[in-house]
């Protein structure tokens, strides 16, 4: 049984998702896509903090609400001149994507509601089986190399990101 | 009233649809990476939510949320990098005017 306070901010979070997420495809002007964009990504932080992944929710906001969306911002700025009426997004192929969207859509919900492990346990028996996360627990996990811990990835997505920041700065400079 | 693993998983294929309809209809090159982010954020929300429900006492799918996270950051910059690029080139970021493979 959950309480009534996580139940009333599960269904506020989920119905703004779900809004901000139409509206993110569908508004007509870019930056106010990236705003709602924007908004779906918090909601998801709040997820993570509600279901128990506190340094989670902390790195999506730090790095998907601080940086990506910095990012967005930055890019929409320099590819669009400000006062320039045709800067209003236009879409195409409307059918073709109302039919594509749908149909996964319908067959992802007929899935996951015939899932056989769907009825299964609340989230506050979830919660209170698995031990609280703590960051000694996250630091092991990401320095070790045993089983369940991750140094080799870990250190192949700091080469990535050392080689997208060559990468990032080699494109974008001007010749 | 029980919160139980649906209650997670349908805002997620909201989200993974409607991404899916802004890849297919934007024209933008920015919306159409907008529309990528909200399908990336909706899978690392489903491996959380698999993590939370079917294995608490393990946490693997927060540190590939975690990768995916990072990965993700890094794909955003380059793909930024790639259309700021084809804006000084091209003077726009429209994918119908943009079908020249050299320039």
């Amino acid at each position: 049984m959950d309480s009534v306070g996580n139940i009333i901010v599960y269904f506020v979070v989920a119905i703004a998702m779900v809004v901000f997420s139409f509206k993110a495809v569908t508004s007509g002007k870019i930056l106010r896509s990236a705003t709602y964009l924007l908004f779906v990504l918090l909601g998801t932080a709040v997820f993570y903090f509600q279901l128990g992944y506190q340094f989670l929710g902390a790195v999506q906001i730090a790095v998907y609400a601080g940086g990506i969306m910095v990012l967005f911002v930055f890019a929409i700025l320099l590819t669009h001149k400000p006062n320039d009426t045709t800067g209003r997004l236009e879409s195409h192929r409307k059918s073709l994507g109302v039919i594509v969207s749908v149909a996964s859509g319908v067959l992802l919900l007929f899935a996951i509601f015939y899932m056989p492990l769907l009825h299964g346990a609340s989230l506050t028996e979830c919660l209170s089986a698995g031990n609280e996360i703590t960051m000694s627990d996250i630091g092991e996990a990401f320095t070790g190399s045993d089983r369940f811990q991750y140094l080799l990835p870990f250190e192949a997505v700091s080469v990535l990101l050392l080689a997208c920041i060559i990468g990032g700065v080699t494109v974008a400079r001007k010749r | 009233m029980d919160l139980s693993m649906l209650w997670y998983l349908v805002p997620s294929v909201v989200m993974l649809a409607c991404g899916i309809y802004g890849f297919v209809t934007r024209k933008n090159l920015i919306a159409i990476l907008i529309s990528l982010e909200l399908m990336l954020n909706s899978a690392d929300l489903n491996f959380v939510v698999f993590n939370r429900y079917l294995f608490p006492g393990s946490m693997d799918g927060m540190v590939f949320t975690l990768f995916a996270v990072a990965i993700a950051a890094a794909e955003t910059s380059i793909a930024i990098a790639i259309i700021i690029n084809i804006y000084r080139s091209l003077g726009n970021t429209d994918i119908q005017e943009i079908n020249k493979m050299k320039f």
